[in-house]
C-alpha cells in the first residue's frame, strides 16, 4: 500500500503497486473527461519546493492536487529564499511538514529527496533530484506506453539524445528492467549513458548500448527522445552537427513501424521537428497530459 | 606463522595480519599513523610470504587499540585482514574483519553532486553491493563506488 509513503526512487514502487496506480490513473482520466469535480482530498495541503526551474512537473502536481479537491502552498523561488539564508534542506523540510500533508521537492543535487524523506514525517515526492531520479515522470512514461500500445512487455524501446544527464532516461531505463523489453541506446559520445547506470542493469537485460539509429528505428515500438542541451557542448559546431544527426523529422517517422510512438519528456527544442506534431505517432503531448491523471492517482493513494 | 616471526613480537597492542600485499601503508594512513605518531612503535612486514595468500602484509602496533570505525575502514581495503589483541605477549582476542552491510560515516560519496557532500545534518551512508569486486552504493544518490574510488575517499 502506498498510504503515507514517500516516493523518492522508482524502486520505492513495486510492480503490483504500479499496476494499481495505472488502474487508478485510468479512473482519474475518466473523471477528468466528465469534468466532475472531486473532493477526495478536501482540506489536505500540498507544499511544493522547486529549487530548480520547472514548468510541466510543477503545473502538473499543482493541477493534480487542485483537481482532487486539495490545495497547494508553494515557494515561488525556493532557491533564493531559504538557501540564501543558509538553511539546510533538512530544516526546511522539518518546517514544511508542520504546514502541509505532503511535500513535493525538486532539487539540483542527487539524493536531496531521500534526505528530505529522512527528516519528514509527512510523505515526500521526488520531482527530480539533479541527474538522479524523477519517479513520477517514469510512472507517467510507463503509463503512456501501456495506454498507447496496450502493454509494455515485448516492446522495443529506443532512447535517443542526452542519455548522460537526462534523469528521465535513467529512471525509465531502471524501471524497464522489470519488464520483458529490448532497449536501444543512441547518443553522441559525450552524452553516453553513464557507467553507474549501466552497472545497475541486470546481466540478462536486453540492452544495446551502441545501437545504430537507422537499424534501431525499424524495430522500435517506442522512440523516447530527450533534449540535447546546447550548454553541454563547448564547441557550438559540434552541437549543431549532433542536433543534425539526431533530430526527428517526418522522414524519420516514415522509417518507423506504423503503430510505433514517439515520446519526449518536453520541453523539446530542435530534437523533434514541428512537422512531426500532426503525425499519429507523435505521442509527446498525450504523454504530457497523462501527467495529471497519473499524479492524481499517486497523490490520492498516498493521502487517501 | 614462522614467516611473521621476522617481525619481533609485541608486548601490548594490536596485530593486523593477512592484509592484502601492498596495502599496509594504506592501512597505516587510515589509522593516521605517520611520522608524528610518537606514542607507539610500529613494525610493518610488506610482501611477507604466506601459505594462505601467497604474499601478505602485516602490521604490529605497540600500545594501540582500534576503534570500530577504524576496523570497518580496514575491512574496505583489506577484507581478509585478521586482528589480534595482544596483552603481555599473549593473544587475548583474535577476529577477522567483516565488511559491514551498511557503511556509515567512513567513506565520502564520490559523487560531488550528492546531497551528503554539502552542509546537511547526515552522515554518508552506503550499502554493500558486492564483496569481490568491492562495490558499495550510496543510500542517498544511489551511485555505485568501486574499490579504486573508495580508496581515494577514505
Amino acid at each position: 500500500m502506498l498510504k503515507n509513503r514517500s516516493i523518492v526512487s522508482i524502486d520505492d514502487v513495486s510492480q503490483s503497486e504500479l499496476e494499481d496506480i495505472f488502474k487508478k490513473a485510468d479512473e482519474m482520466s475518466e473523471h477528468l473527461k466528465q469534468g466532475k469535480p472531486l473532493k477526495i482530498l478536501d482540506g489536505k495541503i500540498m507544499a511544493t519546493f522547486f529549487y530548480e526551474p520547472s514548468t510541466r512537473t510543477r503545473l502538473s502536481f499543482e493541477s493534480s492536487m487542485n483537481r482532487l479537491g486539495g490545495s497547494v502552498i508553494s515557494v515561488s523561488e525556493a532557491k533564493s529564499s531559504s538557501v540564501a539564508k543558509g538553511e539546510t534542506l533538512a530544516d526546511t523540510v522539518r518546517m514544511a511538514e508542520g504546514y502541509s500533508d505532503i511535500i513535493v521537492i525538486r532539487h539540483p543535487m542527487e539524493g536531496a529527496a531521500k534526505l528530505a524523506a529522512r527528516f519528514s514525517s509527512k510523505p515526500i515526492i521526488n520531482a527530480g533530484d539533479g541527474s538522479g531520479q524523477h519517479p513520477t515522470q517514469t510512472i507517467m512514461d510507463l503509463y503512456t506506453i501501456r495506454k498507447e500500445l496496450g502493454g509494455i512487455n515485448g516492446k522495443t524501446i529506443t532512447m535517443v539524445g542526452d542519455l548522460r544527464y537526462g534523469r528521465t532516461v535513467h529512471s525509465l531505463l531502471l524501471a524497464l528492467t522489470n519488464y520483458d523489453v529490448k532497449v536501444n541506446l543512441i547518443s553522441p559520445e559525450i552524452l553516453k549513458i553513464p557507467d553507474h547506470i549501466i552497472s545497475r542493469l541486470p546481466k540478462d537485460f536486453n540492452v544495446n548500448v551502441s545501437a545504430d539509429f537507422d537499424n534501431a528505428l525499424e524495430e522500435t515500438d517506442v522512440l523516447y527522445v530527450t533534449r540535447i542541451q546546447k550548454e553541454r557542448f563547448t564547441d557550438q559546431n559540434e552541437y549543431l552537427s549532433v542536433i543534425g544527426s539526431y533530430s526527428i523529422t517526418p522522414e524519420t517517422v516514415e522509417k518507423m513501424k506504423e503503430k510505433s510512438i514517439i515520446m519526449h519528456p518536453l520541453p523539446r527544442i530542435d530534437e523533434i521537428s514541428p512537422d512531426v506534431d500532426t503525425s499519429p505517432n507523435a505521442a509527446y503531448f498525450r504523454q504530457a497530459s497523462n501527467g495529471v491523471p497519473v499524479r492524481m492517482a499517486l497523490i490520492s493513494m498516498i493521502l487517501g | 606463522m614462522e614467516q611473521t616471526l621476522k617481525i619481533s613480537k609485541i608486548k601490548d597492542g594490536t596485530v593486523i595480519d593477512h592484509i592484502a600485499a601492498g596495502k599496509a601503508l594504506k592501512v597505516l594512513s587510515i589509522l593516521k599513523i605517520d611520522e608524528k605518531s610518537n606514542n607507539y612503535s610500529v613494525s610493518i612486514g610488506i610482501r611477507v610470504p604466506s601459505s594462505k595468500m601467497s604474499y601478505k602484509d602485516v602490521i604490529k602496533i605497540e600500545n594501540r587499540n582500534l576503534e570500530k570505525f577504524e576496523v570497518d575502514k580496514i575491512s574496505l581495503i583489506a577484507p581478509d585482514a585478521s586482528i589480534s589483541i595482544v596483552k603481555d605477549y599473549e593473544v587475548t582476542q583474535k577476529y577477522t574483519v567483516e565488511l559491514p552491510a551498511r557503511i556509515v560515516g567512513i567513506v565520502k560519496c564520490h559523487n560531488a553532486n550528492c546531497i551528503t557532500n554539502v552542509k546537511e545534518p547526515v552522515s554518508s551512508e552506503f550499502t554493500l553491493v558486492s564483496k569481490k569486486p568491492l562495490v558499495i552504493r550510496c543510500n542517498f544518490c544511489e551511485r555505485n563506488m568501486s574499490e579504486r574510488e573508495i580508496l581515494g575517499s577514505l
